[in-house]
């Protein structure tokens, strides 16, 4: 069985920058960012999106509807 | 190679927020960090997973999830403080198809609604309540709450939460576990993916009990609160699993939902029954209105939509009553919507009223009026905007100075107070006199006669109504009226 490949997606101008998924990741993907988005906050980044095991557990952390994505690959 | 979204945006939620004012469109208003958003997707995703978006209906708090309405895409109804298990046990009731969701916060259910929470918690209502606890009233700004730990800082316990004054904590679960209808309690913490994991299920189970019409479901989600509690991420999560679990322990209270049977739908509360149709839906068509009152002017053919602003004192109130009663009886829709300063007297003062033979579908009146009374200057400035380029404005003359109008306004001005003050001796009935004014202004835009007659005896209707048992105050107010006529013909 192949083994299944997860992308995660962080769409800057929609997070709060409240630190939350950064505590949770398994694979310690996601950090603060350096830039300020439009809302004024220092969103989250993630460096190696193509490292996630798609878990799930930073979108059930996040607070905001779509700020984290996780995509599948079929 | 293609890709599918494995965790993203509920479809539950609106794709953009468009109710939510500003320009932030994507988010939720909630502070960075806060649970709210949390549970928010836990019941999106759940309402999603059970196929029960269309019939379900939310009921919002006062509390941070008031404005839960931005972003639910399904029915909601946003109550008073504390009202929101009781407005739900009325939506549930008279919609037993439906799935009533009540959500609260900890100062709106253990504190202010407390009691309707327990009501309906013990009659067993058909609906699932989510229970947030933080530990403090968030939305005000971090004020001490009934889950306010002991010792907890908090802006109204600066010096922390003391039990021997301001007691301890509500233990919501248990009290309610004290109950015999609760199907279903359980207390989560949204803190570790494990704990989230579990309060995944919990929701999920609480809207399967909606779905199966089990009874009422009690979720209680200790939630955080970082702004409030001026923590971080990490350290919000360690205050509630070293701290708040000592005083609200997880986990399930009661589960008594495998031998619960799923309750029947009940037979409708109103049966379809011809007389009932007959008195609630009478056809509004022309003929089928009263017998005497066979209206026959074009002004009736439509909706006739009134705003009269003014002074406390004036009887601007009263005129809008007048004038509502008298379509009220006339078998017409009406509607009389007052708007005044309550924290102080002779404040301004305004009344909308729509008399129509439609159906009213809102009492509020900001556009499209055919027809303005002012007394006062501040009044005619404020509501000016509002009024038909063709309406009809009445005005007193002596209080208000008009300003440059659309050449079809018809302007009527009056000097109401002086005629009530000097010719009548009280300066009361001057609303009467405005209403002898607009009966001669009606009759002068085409009101036929035998209608002029009937907005004379309707007039004399609604005085005796309101002053029958002053026989004094009846006389002074029809020659109050009798002199605004005379007035509008000088």
């Amino acid at each position: 069985m192949a083994v299944k490949k997860f992308r995660i997606r962080i769409t800057a101008d929609e997070c709060k920058g409240c630190g939350r998924c950064l505590t949770v990741c398994p694979k310690k993907l996601i950090s603060r960012g350096r830039e300020l988005n439009i809302q004024g906050y220092y969103a989250a980044v993630v460096e190696n999106p193509e490292g996630c095991i798609g878990c799930g557990s930073c979108f059930y952390q996040c607070p905001e509807p779509g700020a984290i994505t996780i995509f599948e690959e079929e | 190679m293609s890709e599918k979204v494995k965790f993203g945006r509920s479809p539950v939620f609106f794709e953009t927020f468009n109710r939510r004012p500003g320009p932030i469109k994507k988010n939720m208003h909630y502070c960075p960090g806060c649970g709210h958003g949390i549970l928010h997707k836990l019941i999106a995703e759940a309402v999603d997973h059970y196929g029960i978006q269309k019939n379900t209906k939310f009921i919002s708090p006062v509390g941070c999830a008031v404005f839960a309405y931005y972003y639910f895409n399904f029915g909601n109804i946003s109550v008073p403080h504390g009202r929101a298990p009781a407005v739900a046990t009325g939506v549930a009731r008279a919609n037993p198809e439906d799935y009533v969701i009540s959500y609260q916060g900890d100062g709106d259910l253990a504190a202010i609604g407390f009691n309707e929470f327990l009501q309906a918690a013990n009659r067993g209502e058909n609906i699932t309540v989510f229970f947030v606890n933080n530990s403090n009233y968030g939305m005000t700004g971090g004020q001490m709450a009934p889950t306010t730990l002991p010792g907890q800082k908090t802006t109204t316990s600066p010096y922390g939460r003391n039990p021997l004054t301001e007691g301890y904590p509500t233990p919501v679960c248990e009290i309610v576990n004290a109950l015999t209808a609760p199907v279903y309690i359980e207390r989560v913490a949204l803190t570790t993916p494990a704990r989230i994991a579990a309060a995944k299920r919990a929701v999920y189970k609480g809207i399967q009990n909606l779905k199966e019409r089990k009874g009422f479901s009690l979720i209680e989600v200790v939630s955080p609160c970082p702004v409030n509690l001026k923590m971080s991420a990490e350290q919000v999560n360690e205050f509630i699993e070293k701290q708040m679990m000592n005083y609200f322990p997880l986990g399930v209270v009661r589960d008594k939902t495998a031998e619960t049977e799923s309750r029947p739908l009940p037979a409708p509360v109103i049966r379809e029954s011809a007389d009932v149709e007959k008195i609630l839906f009478t056809e509004k068509r022309k003929d089928s209105v009263a017998a005497d009152f066979r209206n026959t002017s074009s002004m009736f053919d439509k909706e006739l939509r009134v705003k009269i602003g003014g002074f406390g004192g004036q009887g601007i109130l009263s005129l809008g009553v007048m004038l509502a009663n008298m379509g009220m009886h006339r078998n017409f829709n009406v509607s009389w919507m007052p708007s005044y300063g309550p924290e102080q007297r002779g404040g301004s003062a305004c009344c909308s009223v729509i008399v129509s033979r439609k159906m009213i579908p809102s009492p509020i009146l900001e556009s499209g009026i055919d027809l303005m009374i002012a007394t006062t200057q501040t009044a005619l400035e404020k509501y000016l905007p509002g009024l038909k380029e063709d309406g009809i404005l009445i005005y007193d003359s002596s209080a208000v100075k008009l300003p440059e109008l659309p050449a079809a306004m018809r302007t009527y001005g009056v000097d109401a107070i002086d005629i009530a003050a000097t010719q009548l001796g009280s300066a009361k009935c001057a609303n009467s006199v405005l209403m002898g004014v607009l009966a001669a202004v009606l009759a002068a835009n085409g009101l036929n006669e035998a209608d002029q007659a009937d907005f004379d005896r309707a007039f004399a209707e609604a005085v005796e109504e309101k002053f029958g048992k002053k026989p004094g105050a009846v006389e002074m107010n029809v020659k109050a009226y009798e002199a605004g006529k005379k007035a509008f013909q000088n």
